[in-house]
């Protein structure tokens, strides 16, 4: 078996924090392959659902969707319906975990994918939000995924396009956002979550031969060190295997 | 936002039962410069592609967009100088085809606005103006910059004293789609997702439908639960079999990734120009939408097609 790559360990990571007979709102990529791993391993009634309007996907190995409304994302899936109704699904508290990524992030999870600099006179206009706004609002525990650099791990976002914990503390709750809650970070770096208290990010395990100041180092604002950072297992042979026979390593999932 | 902005109609509408089938070139006649016009599907998937197309044709301006996922349509509005304002949740093909230079280059040089909201506020967005109330409450956005830059206020619940965002119903001029049959009537069916359709088509003022195919009322009353919009809702209806090329139709389609990767090419080569190019090349070049089809080639859509059918039930 070859190397692990980041992206695969991310992937191994996340799907580890998913428990049996839950619900999952994923996205294409990452989450995807996190999710489609827990299903073939530890979570086999992991009902995964996207935002195009599908309900338990099963997806096709090496025909992984690119967007989450195409036919691709609904191979297999009992139900189909549509986009507003999926996540009022979601505000009604039907789905356990919803997953996200970043372009910025901040020390309480606030995530920014619409602006790069002044939102008047941009540096760069993102794509924007598509669901991760209601993902992050509506879904009971929420799961960051990225690729763990400092430009992503900001100290202020410049725009909260999807909101954590805002200023921390209290105030997420005093928004108005009763249910979910941001619970893990995942990076090719590390498993962060955020102190109960002051819902800062913590660094709670590395990924293997990752140290704390590299992790620190990567990170735009000083980061919470938990009790006692240990290291991530490495991926097991059994969960590459299944990773790569879902995301048809060897073949080129996008063209046919 | 003021109230009588986001006040649907409600004066009624009145279509006759009668045959609405025309050209696209006719249908899209319903669209008047500087209106809100509505696109069904969402990203590449069911994009009423073939109206989008004649629509470009005919030269409109001063065009707002809306979109539950904007894809490579709403770049070819802008760079034709069509529309001057999207109002989405998120703009590009797809993560691997990278951020759209076009909506970059329009939005950051204050050419064109882009009205940011969150999937399900824009899904119930159009909802509520679907429902003929003026705003719905929702959770979702709360604390975000996303509901203070759109001016999106906060009511009170006047059971529970929860506070929840108010969006404001948002009701589309012309709304176009793309489905699977119709008869011409108006009565639509499609098959899997149904994406926004429904919740846009209701909202919308005008409605212009495209579809696969052109049956009798028969074939639609065989199948009474696929039907998703009545013909009391329809303005026009327009034969485009592959009428969603480049992207998908459900269990007909699959969208040809390939032709994404060489308007991103040209992209690439020219900058956001490569997508008034890419409309010289592929739409004004062509009488009809029969036109790109045919330069597309009769073996790719057999190719899609087949890819299709391996991956529905």
């Amino acid at each position: 078996m070859t190397g692990v790559t980041p992206e695969e360990r991310m992937a191994v990571t996340a799907s580890r924090l998913l428990a049996d007979n839950r619900v999952v709102f994923a996205g294409v990529g990452m989450p995807l392959l996190a999710s489609g791993l827990a299903r073939r391993r530890q979570a086999p009634h992991l009902t995964i659902v996207l935002e195009g309007g599908i309900i338990g996907t099963r997806l096709l190995p090496g025909r992984l969707p690119i967007s989450t409304n195409e036919m691709r994302a609904a191979y297999g899936a009992p139900m189909l319906t549509d986009i507003s109704d999926i996540f009022l699904y979601a505000q009604r508290g039907f789905f356990d975990y919803g997953f996200l990524g970043a372009a910025q992030v901040d020390r309480y999870g606030n995530i920014n994918t619409s602006f790069i600099g002044d939102p008047d006179s941009p540096k760069v206009r993102l794509p924007g939000s598509g669901g991760a706004a209601d993902i992050i609002c509506l879904c009971r525990e929420i799961f960051i995924v990225t690729s763990h650099e400092r430009r992503r791990f900001v100290d202020a976002v410049d725009f909260i396009t999807s909101p954590g914990y805002l200023t921390g503390g209290d105030s997420r709750r005093a928004a108005g956002l009763t249910s979910g809650r941001p619970a893990a970070v995942v990076t090719d770096l590390a498993l962060l979550d955020f102190e109960p208290q002051t819902k800062q990010m913590r660094l709670r395990q590395v990924q293997p031969g990752v140290s704390v100041a590299a992790v620190q180092e990567a990170t735009g604002f000083p980061l919470l060190l938990g009790d006692d950072i240990t290291e991530l297992p490495e991926p097991s042979p059994t969960e590459l295997e299944m990773l790569r026979e879902l995301s048809g390593e060897g073949q080129d999932n996008h063209e046919r | 936002m003021t109230a009588a902005q986001a006040w649907p109609d409600q004066e009624g509408t009145h279509r006759p039962v009668v045959d609405k089938q025309v050209s696209a070139r006719e249908a899209v006649s319903l669209v008047r410069d500087g209106d809100h016009v509505a696109i069904g599907g969402t990203l590449y998937s069911r994009t009423p592609m073939a109206l989008l197309f004649e629509l470009l044709r005919t030269g409109r301006t001063g065009l707002t967009l809306s979109r539950p996922l904007a894809c490579h349509e709403a770049d070819l509005f802008l760079a034709c100088g069509a529309a001057e304002r999207l109002v989405t949740s998120w703009v590009g093909i797809g993560l691997r085809w990278g951020l759209s230079p076009v909506l970059r280059y329009w939005v950051e040089n204050s050419l064109a606005r882009y009205d940011e909201w969150s999937h399900l506020a824009l899904g119930l967005r159009y909802k509520a103006a679907a429902m003929g109330v003026p705003f719905l409450p929702t959770r979702t956005m709360l604390g975000s910059d996303l509901a203070e830059r759109n001016q999106a206020q906060r009511v009170t619940c006047p059971y529970t004293g929860e506070e929840l965002l108010a969006v404001p119903a948002l009701v589309p001029d012309v709304a176009i789609l793309h489905v699977h049959r119709a008869d011409i009537y108006g009565n639509v069916q499609v098959d899997g997702y149904r994406h926004m359709d429904v919740d846009m088509a209701r909202a919308a003022r005008r409605v212009i439908v495209s579809a696969e195919e052109i049956v009798t009322p028969e074939v639609i009353a065989a199948a009474p639960g696929a039907t998703m919009l009545p013909h009391f809702t329809v303005d026009a209806v327009v034969e485009a079999p592959f009428g969603a090329y480049p992207h998908e139709c459900y269990g007909r389609y699959e969208a040809d990734v390939g032709h994404f990767d060489d308007y991103v090419a040209l992209l690439r080569e020219h900058g956001p120009d490569g997508a008034r190019r890419y409309v010289e090349r592929n739409v004004l070049a062509h009488q009809d939408f029969d036109g790109f089809l045919e330069a597309a080639g009769a073996g790719r859509l057999r190719e899609l097609a087949e890819a299709a059918r391996e991956l529905v039930p």
